[in-house]
């Protein structure tokens, strides 16, 4: 039996049999988190698991004993002795029937990685059940918003496939509801209050849509400008270089060119949530005013471009000249919020262990 | 952070003063908000009617820099209806006796007319926060940034002393930091006061320990604050600072009294600049050094809830650009001072580790999943995701007795208006980054005063005017919008855009203790510019 390893979060309910393995459960999970932890990997396009499960895809469904019908996974709560089996047959059968339904309209779909973080999920059920075959053919329902401007969120929903995790993220996540739902079955579409572009809504481009979005209907502008850059797709965990609640991202980059950013889904401090800032102001890293070499003033007033070691030197040189005439209290390091640790340490080392003294601040003061 | 950022979803109710999370940190805004929809109450005590005000189910709009009035009445409340958790009071604070006996003198009804907000709301917020167990204090700049900063912070430990909301899950109180790594610069010594690890310079024990170190004779005196040492630029006698090493700060731009900074800073004889950009303040220098940037730096950040993070390279930097220690690290040696052979990231923040008990279990690779909140003293140490829970680190919360002082500069009949500062979403800081990102613009392309439309319509300005604003240190011109989010007699602008340098008029006050300058109140006067 596979044993709950943290017994502290919820009362234990009993066990189930998922696939011939029984499996401890405690109260308040469902058939999918129970099969998760068990690794059983049950397919998924409407589920995002910090989202409430919404059970409109029936990927997720399985076969329990006892009932008739094939059951979501993801909204049916586990009740003690329950027999479920996640890849029959019949059920790998339905969940290609599915899918086949779902790429009638877009079987074509090829989403660079780019496009956001969840955006291949769709692409990679279709090649996994084999399901672009064509089988049914019929309407095109969604239709892509062009004319919205933005330069952040690409609003294909051409290829929309109503699970709606980026109104739900919106809503549930950051609780701004910028988004909706208007109309039903096929005359259904995603959009803001009116139908306004999205500058004009509660949107504050937070970027958790795109990210959420299972089939790249929603893309992230900024980072699928770098599609047709040569190399492959490199992801860097690192901090979001903005405010202090110090989110957890992934920097993309293609060769030596950061292309975007996406958030981690396991940061500790934002659990893949990021702002417009950290999420989409990334670019300034390559801009052209960025400094490149040493710079040294010249009588005229004009900076000159300088070699490390001379530049090192000229600036040792002015506080050496500064201390012998003014003594060691005359000079007075700033250090930086915004660079890191050891930015900080060596800066006021350099006070300390060069002056002998404390005048050292940084710019928490204003 | 007393509290780590996921206690956020769990209080029943947020006391949010002079923060506006939802532009400022956003990310940690959206638990506040899954705590409301969860059903917590939320207090905003904000001039402006901020999104965050408006998410609240009580808005405070009080009086820029009126804060100590509000929290000395909900504290009265407090005691004078019984709120208070006597348990938490007799076995873990003192001065309770005397604070309670203090805050009888100020009623609501005393607090109404400073805060300009009728005392039954003041008695409202007061309840709620006394009975609402677990109860969570968050602030921001809004409290700090005021003559009164050091008071403000004391008036709201004293309401999280008196009701017990230490310790506790969904208590707490909250400053959320405002820059990446500013936790971290203090966490490294890079303060006048103390030593990297909050090691008082004033105990000649700590001072030994770094003399020892740094094998050198170290002041056992505290240093004095960049406030004083830009005051100081260019003196005569031996208080006069005439060098300065500014490593990634836009301090012309940053801080208050635009006009007497860049005097401060061209009265040096040699000053270094180490940035990423040619900022306002590093045109200012005899060198500049150009630095790494995000995505090309190896190193450490602490966050707002004291977590510590790497932060990893994944591309080259431009040119020559060097890592900031690299930097400094090569002006010492060239100043033939010892220590500082450092070969990489990874040394300089073991040698960190080594000196600073809050980070003595801490070392490069422990930290590889960013899983711990300092303090972490020792390697078996789990780390400390919530501070105070079984004790305080000095024995004894201290409750403060505290009066109400008016800000430095009040409206007069020659300033007459408010005006407080602050940021917008899309802007970080003076646009050195944000501004250089595409697509920002799209969003935010230029700043504006907020003037609430009746103010406007009095003073004859139309939205979208260009009108000229003036303090006792300077005046600027900055266009007209108007909007009903400041409140009358109030007007707000950010300081994020250099064509609009709101710090020429900044600048009237410093709190005593810190030396935190006053942005976000200041006095003044506003007038039409007339197109004849």
């Amino acid at each position: 039996m596979i044993a709950l390893k943290d017994k502290s979060s919820g009362t234990i309910l009993g066990s189930v049999t998922i696939d011939d393995q029984l499996v401890e459960f405690h109260e308040g999970e469902t058939i999918y988190q129970i099969a998760e932890r068990s690794r059983r990997n049950i397919p998924t396009l409407c589920y995002d698991d910090r989202l409430e499960a919404f059970g409109a895809c029936r990927v997720c469904v399985v076969e329990v004993e006892g009932i008739r019908n094939p059951v979501a996974s993801c909204t049916t709560l586990a009740s003690d002795g329950m027999v479920i089996r996640t890849k029959t047959d019949t059920i790998e059968k339905y969940r290609k029937t599915l899918l086949e339904m779902v790429a009638s309209e877009n079987r074509d779909l090829d989403i660079n990685e780019l496009a956001g973080y969840a955006s291949q999920e769709l692409g990679t059920l279709l090649d996994l059940y084999q399901a672009r075959n064509g089988r049914f053919k019929g309407k095109q329902s969604g239709h892509s918003n062009q004319d919205d401007k933005n330069p952040f969120i690409l609003r294909d929903y051409d290829n929309c496939i109503s699970c709606y995790r980026c109104v739900r993220v919106c809503a549930e996540q950051e609780g701004d509801h910028a988004i909706n739902v208007m109309n039903r079955g096929f005359e259904t579409q995603i959009t803001t209050e009116f139908g306004n572009d999205l500058r004009d809504s509660q949107c504050t481009f937070c970027g958790q849509c795109v990210q959420t979005c299972p089939t790249g209907a929603l893309t992230d502008k900024k980072a699928i400008r770098a599609k047709d850059l040569d190399g492959e797709v490199h992801k860097t965990r690192s901090v979001c270089p903005y405010c202090g609640v110090g989110c957890a991202v992934d920097i993309l980059t293609k060769g030596e060119r950061v292309v975007g950013i996406q958030p981690a889904m396991d940061g500790p401090a934002n659990e893949g949530a990021l702002c417009i800032k950290g999420q989409y102001a990334f670019d300034f890293v390559h801009h052209p005013d960025r400094l490149t070499k040493p710079l040294i003033r010249q009588p005229d007033g004009s900076f000159r471009e300088a070699e490390w070691e001379e530049a090192l030197q000229a600036a040792a040189d002015g506080f050496k000249k500064v201390r012998q005439k003014h003594g060691r209290h005359s000079v007075y390091g700033i250090a930086s919020g915004r660079a890191p640790h050891e930015a900080a340490y060596t800066m006021q080392k350099f006070m300390r262990a060069g002056f002998g003294t404390n005048y050292i601040d940084n710019c928490s003061r204003s | 952070m007393s509290n780590p950022l996921s206690d956020m979803e769990h209080p029943n109710v947020i006391f949010a003063i002079g923060t506006n999370m939802t532009e400022c940190h956003p990310v940690a805004a959206t638990r506040l908000k899954k705590a409301i929809a969860r059903g917590a109450k939320m207090i905003v005590a904000d001039p402006r009617t901020t999104r965050m005000a408006k998410i609240a189910d009580l808005h405070l709009p009080i009086r820029v820099g009126s804060d100590v009035a509000l929290l000395l009445a909900m504290a009265h409340v407090i005691a004078r209806d019984d709120l208070i958790d006597p348990d938490f009071i007799n076995a873990r604070t003192a001065g309770g006796e005397e604070f309670l006996k203090h805050v009888q003198q100020f009623p609501p009804e005393w607090a109404a007319p400073i805060c300009e907000v009728d005392a039954s709301l003041i008695e409202k917020a007061a309840r709620w926060y006394g009975e609402g167990s677990p109860a969570a204090i968050f602030y921001t700049l809004g409290i700090t940034e005021h003559i009164c900063g050091v008071d403000n912070v004391q008036s709201l430990c004293n309401l999280a002393l008196m009701t017990g909301n230490l310790g506790n899950i969904g208590g707490g109180i909250n400053p959320m930091r405002g820059q990446n790594n500013i936790q971290g610069a203090g966490d490294c010594g890079a303060v006048p006061s103390n030593f990297p690890g909050f090691q008082a310079c004033a105990d000649p024990e700590n001072a030994k320990k770094f003399s020892d170190a740094y094998g050198i004779a170290i002041d056992s005196e505290k240093g004095i604050t960049k406030v004083t040492a830009l005051n100081n630029a260019g003196k005569d006698g031996p208080d006069g600072i005439h060098a300065m090493l500014i490593d990634g700060e836009n301090t012309v731009v940053s801080d208050p009294d635009k006009k007497h900074c860049e005097q401060a800073l061209r009265s040096l004889d040699h000053l270094v600049v180490i940035d990423i950009f040619m900022t306002e303040t590093a045109q200012m220098a005899d060198i500049v050094l150009p630095a790494t940037a995000f995505a090309e730096t190896d190193g450490v950040q602490t966050n707002t809830e004291r977590r510590v993070q790497r932060l990893r390279a994944a591309v080259k930097p431009p040119g020559e650009a060097k890592p900031d220690w690299w930097i400094i690290s090569g002006i010492a040696k060239h100043m033939e001072t010892p220590g500082f052979e450092f070969q990489s990231a990874r040394d300089v923040f073991n040698e960190l580790c080594s000196l600073s008990p809050i980070y003595n279990g801490l070392n490069w690779d422990r930290i590889e999943n960013g899983e711990y909140q300092w303090p972490v003293p020792t390697s078996e140490h789990p780390g400390t995701p919530r501070l105070h829970e079984e004790e305080f680190k000095n024995g004894r919360g201290l409750f403060k007795v505290i009066g109400y002082r008016d800000p430095a500069e009040v409206i007069d009949s020659d300033f007459p208006v408010w005006l407080t500062t602050g940021r917008r979403l899309q802007a970080y800081h003076t646009r050195t980054q944000t501004g250089r990102s595409s697509g920002i613009d799209y969003l935010l392309d230029e700043e504006s005063l907020e003037i609430h439309p009746d103010d406007a319509n009095a003073w004859g300005i139309d939205d979208g005017d260009f009108v000229r604003m003036s303090s006792r240190r300077g005046t600027i011109e900055i266009k007209a919008r108007l909007t009903d989010r400041s409140p009358r007699g109030t007007v707000f602008t950010s300081f994020s855009f250099a064509s609009v340098p709101v710090n020429i008029l900044t600048g009237s006050g410093y709190d005593p203790v810190t030396d935190t300058a006053e942005l976000k109140v200041c006095p003044v006067a506003i007038e039409p510019i007339s197109n004849t």
